[in-house]
Formats: C-alpha cells, sequence, structure tokens
C-alpha cells in the first residue's frame, strides 16, 4: 500500500503564518482524490493544531502520513507543556491571553473541535517539556 | 458571428489566448490564481479544467494576448427583437449620473427594442437570500453564487463548501426569464426571434451564458462587453432628455454592481463581504479550516477588486465607479422589486453543482499517492526559486507536471544545468 510522509515546521509568534501548513496539506488531499468531506475534516484538525502550537507553545513540527486508509497527523512542541489535559480537553477553557483573545482566538473549542472530527486522539504532554498530539482520520469513516 | 455554444462542455471558457501576441513571458502563468497556464514552446497555454474566467490574466498581459470572448456590438442582428439586460456596475461608468433611466433610454436610443434592469431581478434574489436565511434550514453561512469565477473556482477547489451556495441562481437568469416573457407578450413574436442580449463587466458572465452551471440552458441569447456598448452611449445620453424609460430598481438593486451591495441587501449585519481574487482564496481557505462560522450568515464573494464594477470589460476604474453607484443610489427607494410570495422563473438551479477534481494527479487513489511522492522527491531536488523558467508557475507545479507526464525534468534550467555538469565531468575524466 503507498503511502507519503508530509512535514511542516511551525514558527511560533507568527499568526500571519498560521493556516499554511493546513492549505498545503489539502491541496495535496485534493491531488491525491481524497473525498472532500475528509479533507475538511483533516484540514480543521490540523489548523487549530497549527494554530495551538503558534499561541500556546511558540512553534513546532507538525508531520503527516497519508496513506489510502487513513491520515495520521502528528503535531510535536517543546513549549510548556499543558499542566491538566483533561481539563484543557474541556469545550469553553482557555488561558490563551487577552491580546490573543483580542483577536478573536481562545474561545476554548480548539481541542473539542480536533477531538469531533478526528476518529482517535491523543495527548501526551509534559510541563516545561512539550506536548505531542497525534490524530487519526479514516478515508472511508462517516 | 455569434458565439458558439457548447451545451455539453462545462469547462467552455471566454478568456482565450491569441497566440501570435503571444510572447511566452511568464507574467501571466504567475498571476493565475488558480495555476492554469503554462508556458511550452514559447506560448501561454490555458488549461480549460484549471480556469474560472477570473481575467487576472487579461489584466497582467502587457502584450494584450490574453482576450475575452464575447458577441460583437450587432442590433437587431440574428434577432427581430432585442431587450437589453444591462447588468448594475454598468450604471457605475457614468459621471453625474443621477437617474438610471438615462441609461436605458441610451440603450432604447443605441437600437434596443427594450431594457430590463438585472437590477431589478436581483432585489428578488436578495429577498430570496433574506428568506433562505430566515428559514434557517439550510447550513450557514451562506456563500453567494452570483460571482461565475467564484461558483467556478469553489467546484474545482473546495468541494466541501459547494454545500454552502444554496440553489439560487444569479439575478441575470431570473431577469432573462422576465425579459424573455415579457418580450413574446410586448412583441408577439416566437421565442426564438427574440435577443435576450447581456451587457456585461466580465468574460466570467459571458462563460456562465454559453456553459452555464447547474441548468442545462441560460434563456441569455448573447453578451455584449460594457467596454463595446459604453462608447455607443455616450454618443447618445442626454440628461435632459424626455426619457419614455423608467427605472425599476432600488438602491438594493443597484448595490449589486460594488463589493458589499449583495450583502447589504440581506438588511442584517451578519456578512462578511470579500472582493479580489486572493482576498476570496484566503476566505474560502480559513472557511475550510472551520474559521469564520461563528454567527456569520451570508459571505459575498467577488472575484474582482471592488466588485462586478471591477470586472476587465468594465471601462471605469473600479473605485471610481463605486463611489459613482455610491451617489446614485443616495435618493433612491431601498427596493422597487417584491416577491408578493411568488418565486419568480429562472430563480433556482435545474440541478446542483458537481465538484469536479482537476486537480487530482492521477486515476485511484493508491496510484496518486505514489505520483505525490514521486512529486515530493523531485521537489527536493529543485531548487525552490519559482524562477518560471520551465513554464510553469513554482518548482512545485513543475514537479506535478512532471511526474504526470507534462514536462518533463531536463526542462528545469537549473536540473539540466547539473545534468551537463555531471555529464561533463564525466567526459573530463
Ligand atoms: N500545544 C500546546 N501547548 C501548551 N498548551 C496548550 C497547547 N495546546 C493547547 N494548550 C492549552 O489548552 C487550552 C485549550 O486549547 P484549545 O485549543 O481548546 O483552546 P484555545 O486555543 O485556548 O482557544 P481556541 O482554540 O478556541 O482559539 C489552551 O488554552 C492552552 O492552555
Ligand atoms: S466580480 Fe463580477 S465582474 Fe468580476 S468576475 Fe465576478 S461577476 Fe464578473
Ligand atoms: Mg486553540
Amino acid at each position: 500500500m503507498s503511502a507519503i510522509e508530509l512535514k511542516y515546521a511551525i514558527p511560533g509568534d507568527d499568526f500571519t503564518r498560521a493556516g499554511e501548513a493546513s492549505s498545503s496539506i489539502k491541496m495535496r488531499l485534493k491531488q491525491m482524490g481524497f473525498d472532500p468531506c475528509f479533507i475538511r475534516r483533516v484540514a480543521i484538525a490540523v489548523y487549530e493544531g497549527e494554530i495551538n502550537m503558534v499561541i500556546h507553545a511558540n512553534g513546532g513540527e507538525i508531520v503527516v502520513n497519508i496513506s489510502p486508509a487513513s491520515t495520521d497527523i502528528t503535531l510535536t512542541d517543546d513549549g510548556p507543556g499543558i499542566p491538566d489535559v483533561e481539563l484543557a480537553m474541556k469545550a469553553g477553557f482557555s488561558t490563551a491571553p487577552e491580546n490573543v483573545r483580542n483577536l478573536g482566538f481562545g474561545a476554548g473549542m480548539g481541542l473539542p473541535n480536533m477531538k469531533k472530527y478526528t476518529d482517535e486522539m491523543d495527548i501526551q504532554s509534559e510541563v516545561g517539556v512539550g506536548t505531542t498530539v497525534r490524530m487519526k482520520v479514516y478515508a472511508n469513516a462517516t | 458571428m455569434p458565439m458558439q455554444r457548447e451545451q455539453h462542455d462545462t469547462f467552455f471558457h471566454s478568456v482565450h489566448l491569441e497566440k501570435d501576441l503571444c510572447k511566452g513571458c511568464i507574467n501571466c502563468i504567475k498571476r493565475c490564481p488558480t495555476q492554469a497556464i503554462r508556458v511550452r514552446n514559447g506560448k501561454a497555454n490555458i488549461t480549460k479544467e484549471f480556469c474560472i474566467d477570473c481575467g487576472e490574466c487579461i489584466r497582467i498581459c502587457s502584450h494584450h494576448a490574453k482576450k475575452a470572448v464575447f458577441d460583437p456590438f450587432d442590433i437587431p442582428g440574428r434577432f427581430e427583437y432585442t431587450v437589453a439586460l444591462p447588468a448594475p456596475s454598468l450604471f457605475g461608468q457614468f459621471n453625474n449620473l443621477d437617474d438610471p433611466a438615462i441609461v436605458l433610454q441610451g440603450l432604447l436610443d443605441i437600437g434596443f427594442d427594450d431594457v430590463y434592469e438585472v437590477s431589478a431581478a436581483a432585489e428578488l434574489v436578495s429577498e430570496l437570500t433574506r428568506n433562505k436565511i430566515a428559514e434557517g434550514n439550510c447550513p450557514l453561512p451562506i456563500i453567494s453564487s452570483a460571482c461565475p469565477s467564484v461558483v467556478r473556482l469553489i467546484r474545482v477547489r473546495f468541494p466541501s463548501l459547494l454545500e454552502l451556495m444554496p440553489p439560487l441562481n444569479p439575478p441575470i437568469d431570473v431577469a432573462a426569464a422576465a425579459a424573455a416573457r415579457i418580450a413574446v407578450e410586448k412583441s408577439g413574436l416566437p421565442r426564438e426571434k427574440i435577443g435576450i442580449i447581456f451587457i456585461s463587466p466580465c468574460p466570467a458572465k459571458v462563460t456562465a451564458v454559453y456553459s452555464p452551471l447547474g441548468m442545462e440552458k441560460s434563456e441569455v441569447d448573447a453578451v455584449f462587453a460594457i467596454s463595446d456598448v459604453y462608447p455607443r452611449l455616450l454618443q447618445v445620453m442626454k440628461h435632459d432628455a424626455n426619457s419614455a424609460a423608467a427605472s425599476k430598481s432600488g438602491k438594493i438593486g443597484i448595490g449589486w454592481g460594488g463589493s458589499g451591495g449583495e450583502a447589504d441587501g440581506l438588511l442584517n449585519d451578519n456578512y462578511l463581504a470579500a472582493d479580489g481574487i486572493e482576498n476570496v482564496i484566503r476566505v474560502l481557505e480559513d472557511l475550510e479550516d472551520g474559521k469564520l462560522q461563528e454567527g456569520l450568515e451570508f459571505i459575498e464573494l467577488n472575484a474582482c477588486a471592488g466588485g462586478c464594477v471591477g470586472g476587465v470589460l468594465t471601462v471605469e476604474n473600479p473605485f471610481i465607479a463605486k463611489t459613482k453607484l455610491k451617489r446614485l443610489k443616495k435618493y433612491m427607494p431601498v427596493a422597487l422589486n417584491h416577491l408578493d410570495g411568488v418565486v419568480p422563473d429562472g430563480a433556482y438551479q435545474d440541478f446542483p453543482i458537481k465538484y469536479e477534481p482537476v486537480y487530482r494527479l492521477g486515476e485511484g487513489i493508491e496510484e496518486n499517492i505514489a505520483l505525490m511522492a514521486k512529486a515530493e522527491e523531485l521537489m527536493s531536488r529543485l531548487p525552490d526559486l519559482d524562477c518560471g523558467s520551465c513554464g510553469a508557475p513554482t518548482c512545485e507545479a513543475f514537479a506535478k507536471d512532471v511526474v504526470c507526464g507534462i514536462a518533463k525534468e531536463k526542462e528545469c534550467i537549473h536540473l539540466l544545468r547539473d545534468y551537463l555538469h555531471k555529464l561533463s565531468n564525466e567526459i573530463g575524466d
């Protein structure tokens, strides 16, 4: 079975570039002929993860593994880490600073949306070390 | 000679290349928002599956090799009775215009038998859209389907957003249906002897008439360019004339000519209006990423900066034209056209617009992933300069062309140079 790996370095604190990785991944998935609904789910998951790394972790790396059956997304950063993952996953929970909220981020919906739009999601985080978010989206899931 | 209708080709285009004028420079390949153009053998080529008729290549080409095709001004021409359908943007082309009727009278004076303002129909489409939002049974935000360039962009590149476009046709189709019915009544002639003629700001609307999406055949019989009709109107338009024609448009309808106008017609603030094709793409990308949903009910998108007054077949500077429309609207009533519980003919699409996966590298997903992997490998060997010498807009586009068999690796001058180096080293050894 054919597969492909795509890698993106995400610079920290640069809002203007947030969305570039998601945009590139989307285009490639379209070029590979994936179903539009599936592409949208991957796009939302990647975008939310990308923006979280920019806002909360001073950047990081996105690795996407694409095969006909599924796409695996791994977001890795060496930011401050998440002290209470369960709490962070709650809809509406956010530690976003005021200046970020003014920009329209910080509704505390990113992680819950990532969970909602993917089939599997796992967060490994250690305070002071960093965070790794793994997500899986199946191509033929509804 | 009237243009040929290509009934079954939904990739017919008004925008085309005049080969003799093309110098093979790479300005247009860089400007095209869908990467539809390649320079091969010293001439530009437009891939028709990617082209959305936005007119960007016409704007950038300094050799005037990119053209928009439309019907030559000829009335009555092949018809016995003609009705002009002026686009709202036409009214933004004139100085000191205080009443659209002056333009309408001008259209009669240059030979049309009757006029029907697209802006009048636009008010009905605004009301239909308001009702759709109020009914609350469609996904929000609604994306406007008024700009054919945007519709074509969405159908090839943003398939998951197709569901946000309601099955409504743009005002031109509502206007054409009404104009045809009235013309048959007034003239007593059979429909085929009547010419419903749209006066267009852009090639995209020419394409939408000759190769419509969502319907089998447009009610519009021919399309003239604003730039072609404008000088003729200037010769006959008089300010103090007793005009037999009266305008049936209000603020809402005329407003459709500039960006933000259609959204204004919804009479609420939960909208977003973006103009200029790059801005439109950004909004669509954001929508696809799940941004922008909160409380947003409507998205107006115009491929041209400034809206339709910025179309490549208009004459006036778009921003000046927008100001002129604003002035013209000032003392107008809000709207002069109301549904009164009736759904007008031509308002709804006959069938939904389908996703066209033109960007797909090959046929099956297995094969495509393998092709993508090859393209990524090739890209790692390219200089990432996007220099355009290979005729493709970016190194990435070139790599995909190579794996799809449209281009050869050695057409990249950098790869060729490396290859020649290696060769001369081998000979030297
Ligand atoms: N990569 C990360 N590193 C450190 N903390 C994180 C990271 N991702 C998320 N968090 C923490 O989890 C919280 C919730 O994240 P979530 O994405 O759900 O909301 P948000 O980013 O605050 O707001 P929104 O995503 O709605 O704009 C964040 O406020 C932040 O404290
Ligand atoms: S914005 Fe108006 S003028 Fe420009 S392409 Fe779209 S419909 Fe035509
Ligand atoms: Mg977030």
